[in-house]
């Protein structure tokens, strides 16, 4: 019989302070806690972190590639969101 | 190369008899890489080990200096036997099943986390350096096999039992950490080394507050193991130099 | 290599997937677009993943054990703590790859089932016995030496998880081959005995390590999909050679024999001509009959069922917990 599956962790790190936590990959652990330890014993072998977050890999809601067109498409007509929108004369200086 | 000998100093030997128990312990945890419950449990035991084991040979680099006769610290490790070894009985018991190790990594580290928070203080002041570091170091261990110690005592039928038989089976080797003898009395005159005394409240009360939330009862006062810091040990450790040592034996002299 | 037993025939899936769909994935793929979980994919692409994955992720595992072999032994206080490291390394890059794995939809345990139950492969490299200190250094130097040829190129593998995991696993395995060439040094420059023992050493690992790279491409049955798919992106021969190439003049330094009589240097193509390797053994390794192949699984079997109260503990823990937070949430309500 196969027996009961660990739960997935997702783990993401904070290499230093000031930078975003990144996803680096997943670990197996039966609670939080131990899924904590387990990404710190894991993933941070090198001192590459500052900082952990742990999430059940099932509490991550994902976009669907399929609507990847209709999702991140329309946005690339709004050319008046970007800075090199808009002309100021030089003469203004920086800004 | 022959067994060396060794003069002991207190200062020295009290040295030693910390740089022992670090290896000892360390070399017990490596038996289980390659064999944990899981491969996350692998890493685990794995980094407890690699830290206990750099604990061990800056307290061989500082014995040797402290000797002040030219050896390394492989000459400690390797060329002495077993009763030159000045270690904790508790540290060089063999690793049994996982709830053994885990108890015994639980209490060592409820005993060294407040002795090395102290003995960063030392008069010492390569010891103390050495200790600032282990302190970090242990806080994390006590904190892993604590949170496994908790979850094996309150987890399965199974595993309560099993931790409760590691329980008794080893708390009788806790005297020893608070013995103080000629040696112990005189580092602590002069500074160099915490008096147990003084770690023996934080250890029972981390002690007790593990158990309890293991629901696990605290083992009866029992009479108490003793021997392994004059040298005079359990059966393991002869093994466990045996095969430790093997290489630097077999071929003595040899740079490897 | 880690995926050699990949080379091998399988039954086709026989999913007959939309000439549309699989056009428009191949066309992503030559573009050097990285293929990410979520995404479409034909089903044989993924099966191939699921199983090159895994064999490199047991590969991985299984490889901590004849190196463990010597953890209690190793001569010095230096050699066993880059040891134990070096080990541990080997446990989190299968860590890394089972977690690459499972994004492809199918769970750690039952990979490592398939393992314990001798249904899946891994290199046949790890079912060769470590005999003495320098077969420490010789999988050093060799193993990992041939590992890192083939994994280089795996980091830019189509598959998003399995590229971002080799990323990360080539980069920490950067010391493991120095490691072991340091301690083939060490010896070569020591007491004649230990100089025997690292020529000892190197008889018994050469062709085996040769092997890693898997059969010659004229008889290797995925690698012309595998190369299409961008999964693998050299051919077995290829790799080899350069294997090859690199390791000759490493062993010439070493002033070690290489245990080859028909070795010999190409001047027109700068290549190393090696002898014919012994496909006999290779094949009979991978089949279950190396020397060590009992011995491996068995130490696996062993570990995981006495480990199965202790992760039994942990899921009862973690579960009773759960019950307590939602009994003391009902009683404030």
């Amino acid at each position: 019989m196969a027996e009961q599956s660990m739960p997935l962790w997702e783990v993401f790190i904070r290499a230093r302070t000031g930078l975003a936590h990144r996803h680096v990959g997943s670990v197996h652990a039966a609670d939080a806690e131990m899924a904590l330890q387990a990404a710190r014993d894991t993933y941070t072998r090198r001192g590459e972190a500052v900082s952990i977050w742990v999430v059940p890999s099932a509490a991550i809601v994902a976009s669907d590639p399929a609507e990847k067109a209709s999702l991140f498409e329309p946005t690339a007509s709004k050319i008046y969101r970007h800075p090199s929108f808009y002309e100021i004369p030089e003469e203004v200086g920086h800004m | 190369m022959t067994t060396i000998h060794i003069e002991e100093t207190p200062h020295l030997c009290a040295v030693l008899r910390l740089a022992d128990t670090s290896l000892v312990l360390a070399h017990r945890l490596s038996e289980w890489c390659g064999h944990a419950p899981m491969l996350e449990e692998d890493l685990a035991l794995a980094n407890i080990a690699l830290d206990l084991l750099g604990q061990a040979r800056l307290l061989y680099q500082h014995a040797a200096e402290l000797e002040g006769k030219g050896r390394t610290e492989d000459d400690f490790a390797y060329l002495r036997d077993a009763p030159q070894f000045r270690n904790y009985l508790i540290a060089e018991l063999p690793r049994g099943d996982f709830a053994f190790t885990i108890v015994r990594q639980t209490l060592v580290s409820a005993f060294f986390h407040p002795f090395w928070q102290r003995a960063a203080g030392s008069r010492d002041a390569t010891l103390a350096a050495i200790a600032a570091k282990a302190e970090k170091e242990v806080a994390y261990h006590l904190r892993h096999c604590g949170a496994w110690l908790v979850r094996l005592g309150d987890g399965t039928e199974e595993s309560h039992r099993r931790t409760l038989a590691a329980l008794d089976a080893l708390w009788p080797y806790t005297g020893e950490l608070f013995e103080v003898d000629a040696v112990g009395r005189a580092m602590i005159d002069a500074g160099v080394l915490p008096d147990p005394e003084t770690i023996r409240p934080v250890f029972e009360a981390t002690v007790d507050r593990l158990l309890r939330e293991a629901t696990l009862p605290k083992p009866p006062a029992t009479w108490m193991h003793s021997g392994g810091l004059r040298g005079v040990h359990t059966e393991h450790l002869g093994h466990m130099l045996a095969v430790m040592q093997h290489l630097q034996r077999a071929y003595p002299g040899a740079v490897w | 290599m880690y995926t050699q037993a990949l080379n091998e025939a399988v039954e086709r899936p026989r999913v007959v997937e939309d000439p549309e769909k699989l056009a428009a994935f191949q066309a992503r793929i030559d573009a050097e677009e990285k293929i990410e979980p979520n995404d479409w994919m034909p089903e044989a692409y993924r099966r191939t993943l699921i199983r090159q994955i895994s064999q490199h992720a047991h590969s991985e595992v299984v490889g901590m054990l004849p190196e463990g072999n010597w953890l209690t032994r190793a001569p010095s206080l230096k050699r066993k703590a880059a040891l134990l490291a070096k080990i541990q390394d080997e446990g989190g890059h299968g860590l890394y790859l089972y977690a690459a794995a499972e994004t492809l939809g199918v769970s750690r345990e039952e990979l490592y089932e398939q393992l314990l139950a001798g249904k899946a492969k891994y290199s046949s490299i790890f079912n060769y016995p470590t005999l003495t200190w320098a077969d420490i250094g010789c999988i050093g130097w060799l193993v990992d030496g041939a590992a890192i040829m083939n994994q280089i190129p795996l980091c830019r593998t189509s598959y998003g998880p399995y590229a971002r995991a080799m990323i990360r696993i080539c980069k920490e395995e950067s010391f493991h081959q120095r490691q072991g060439y340091e301690i083939m040094l060490t010896l070569c420059r020591g007491t004649p005995e230990q100089k025997a023992m690292a020529q000892d050493a190197l008889n018994r690992w050469w062709w085996p390590a040769l092997m890693m790279f898997g059969p010659p491409d004229s008889e290797s049955v995925h690698t012309e999909q595998s190369m299409r798919w961008k999964i693998k992106r050299f051919t077995n021969d290829e790799l080899r050679q350069k294997f090859v190439d690199a390791t000759v003049p490493q062993a010439h330094y070493l002033g070690l024999t290489i245990p080859d009589p028909e070795l010999r240097y190409d001047e027109a193509t700068g290549h190393w001509r090696y002898g014919k390797i012994d496909w006999e053994e290779f094949k009979r390794v991978i089949a279950g009959f190396g020397p060590c192949n009992r011995e491996r699984l068995e130490a696996k079997r062993k570990a995981h069922e006495e480990g199965r109260w202790v992760r039994e503990a942990a899921l009862a823990y973690a579960a009773k917990q759960r019950a307590r937070a939602m009994a003391q949430k009902i009683a404030a309500e």
